[in-house]
């Protein structure tokens, strides 16, 4: 997004948002039922928007890539009058008005650290050095963060590296992984299982305890790559385990 | 000091609490109680708050010392065998170990998990307003992980009050009660009714991230794959396979299966209790039902305090009997399952 387009409205080429009831203390408001570039901006915008409205009841929310999870307390507002509010703010014309921020992040690509570039190289027969090149030259955002603390989604990977998940998920991948998924790629924080396929490994910690801040990046924030040697990787580890943030803020 | 020391414990046993809130955008799940009513009553008896933290002990047995002093504790949820030296020890009641005794837990008789409260409450450090234990991310004080032998958890010194007595009031019974969505709509009618109509034992397998259902097969109308959205506590994802799985308390904060229905919040702790094998089934409700169950359900632990009595007075409660008529509700003097929990509106 660029700083012209900001306080940009939204137009609506959407189906009308939804709400879905799940369970008696949270409404999700659905904006699209597949990955959508414009439902995830909603998502993110109406997510905003409730931060302004301070509705009495809400708890918190959570944005994911279509749709915004909505928890509340039934004791303090019901799910009817709750979701007609939802849906008058879902329907309004949601502003994108709102500070972005841009991080760069450090990769190293390939080797012991990313185990399968040079298979996803040779399945999309080019070589592991075109593969860096177009992943460093996306502009991602964050469209959500889940499943594990700190896992981040993000949106715009070049599309001429989509390639559909591993036949078998590991069991076990590695901290700060970087990979790629379906049309998604992505910075898993924490050790655990996952189907996508390893491009690198980045040193920041994008969930650290005792760190301020605790979650480096929120939804929304834009992300961009670039690619570190082993060494310097190292270097990076070892700062960012002693709480250094690493990844850079720049001026969006 | 007095401390309390893990002699003896079984997996899936750690401290928890009413749970870690406000960082699920961030995929922190908020972990907490499985069985929040227990982990109230175990707390009331002991005078703590009703959601403050408490040892979770799963369904294997359990040893704690006194050590350095007294410490009074109380034990609900899962009745188990317990005893002091072979002296038995009551499920709702408070018990206080004279420095150096042990008590003992059995295994879990007709349920999963009992809430071990300690007086004075469990001392350590919260993040994001919660000691509960998320092991997967290295959350949870005074230890991050499940209990294991030698753990030491720092308690007050036992006051001098007399032992206490809880009287639970009356919860639901049969069926577990569900609202359905958000994406039953990913369901046929025939496939909605086998869901609701059939009958459910939760497998082995299960932990506290999920209960994986066994039953009949849950056909999908367009696949098992939809984009991730976010889940709650008692969300019913329907796997490829067509076996549900129940998100429990350590869930993740995303899923990626269509989700058919959703365990009112009121049920959660007992679905949370039935143990694996057990038959039972679910029932859909309104909205508004549901909302007017989980309305009750917070009073019901908001309230628990009134039914807390000295162990040889609990009959004699009469504050709690007025409170209850004057609320209009029909109160048997004798049965305590027909008393209300009183509330603080």
């Amino acid at each position: 997004m660029s700083p012209a387009n900001v306080f940009e409205v939204m137009a609506d080429v959407l189906p009308p948002p939804r709400l879905l009831p799940s369970g008696d203390s949270a409404i999700t408001v659905e904006f699209s039922r597949t990955i959508d570039e414009t439902a995830n901006r909603k998502v993110l915008a109406l997510d905003r928007a409730l931060v302004d409205a301070a509705i009495t009841g809400i708890t918190e929310t959570v944005p994911t890539y279509r749709s915004l999870l909505v928890h509340y307390d039934p004791s303090v507002i019901a799910y009817d009058a709750l979701g007609a509010q939802l849906l008058a703010l879902a329907t309004g014309p949601l502003s994108l008005a709102g500070k972005t921020r841009r991080w760069r992040v450090p990769v190293h690509y390939g080797g012991a650290d990313g185990i399968d570039l040079e298979d996803v190289a040779k399945a999309l027969n080019i070589t592991p050095d075109e593969v860096v090149a177009r992943h460093v030259a996306g502009q991602y955002r964050v469209a959500m963060i889940g499943f594990t603390p700190g896992w981040s989604y993000l949106s715009g990977l070049d599309p001429s590296l989509q390639m559909s998940r591993r036949q078998s998920p590991r069991l076990l991948t590695p901290a700060g992984m970087i990979a790629i998924g379906g049309i998604q790629t992505g910075i898993q924080c924490l050790a655990g299982p996952s189907g996508w396929h390893i491009l690198g490994r980045t040193p920041i910690r994008t969930y650290q305890l005792h760190r301020e801040p605790t979650f480096l990046l929120e939804p929304g924030d834009e992300v961009t790559f670039y690619a570190v040697d082993a060494k310097t990787f190292i270097a990076q580890d070892q700062a960012a385990e002693a709480g250094a943030i690493i990844a850079e803020q720049v001026a969006a | 000091m007095s401390t309390l020391v893990v002699a003896s414990i079984g997996p899936a046993s750690s401290v928890q609490d009413g749970g870690r809130f406000g960082a699920q955008r961030y995929g922190l799940t908020p972990s907490g109680a499985m069985d929040k009513l227990s982990l109230a009553a175990a707390n009331s008896l002991v005078g703590n708050a009703p959601l403050a933290a408490a040892i979770e002990i799963g369904p294997f047995g359990a040893a704690f010392t006194a050590k350095g002093g007294a410490v009074r504790v109380a034990l609900a949820g899962a009745s188990r065998p317990a005893d002091i030296a072979k002296r038995p020890v009551e499920l709702n009641t408070t018990v206080t170990l004279a420095d150096g005794e042990t008590l003992t837990l059995g295994f879990a008789r007709g349920g999963s998990f009992s809430y071990l409260a300690i007086e004075g409450g469990i001392d350590g450090e919260p993040l994001f307003g919660s000691l509960s234990v998320n092991a997967r991310a290295g959350l949870g004080s005074p230890y991050p992980r499940p209990l294991q032998a030698g753990d030491t958890l720092a308690a007050k010194p036992a006051s001098d009050r007399p032992e206490r007595r809880i009287t639970l009031p009356a919860t639901a019974s049969g069926p577990i009660r569900v609202v359905l969505g958000p994406q039953d709509d990913e369901f046929t009618d025939e496939m909605k009714a086998l869901f609701l109509d059939g009958e459910w034992k939760i497998s082995g397998t299960s932990d506290r991230m999920g209960y994986r259902l066994e039953g009949p097969a849950i056909r999908h109308m367009h696949g098992h794959n939809i984009v991730s959205d976010g889940t709650v506590d008692g969300s019913i994802q329907v796997t490829g396979s067509g076996a549900p799985i129940v998100l429990m308390a350590d869930r993740g904060t995303s899923g990626g299966y269509p989700k058919i229905a959703t365990v009112i919040s009121a049920d959660f702790g007992r679905l949370a209790q039935t143990p694996a094998g057990t038959a039972f089934r679910f029932k859909a409700i309104a909205m508004a039902d549901a909302q007017a169950e989980a309305r009750k359900f917070r009073e019901q632990i908001a309230g628990l305090p009134d039914h807390v009595g000295e162990i040889e007075n609990v009959e004699l409660r009469l504050e709690a009997l007025m409170t209850a008529n004057v609320a209009g509700h029909a109160v048997s003097a004798t049965d305590v399952g027909t008393w209300q929990a009183v509330t603080s509106g």
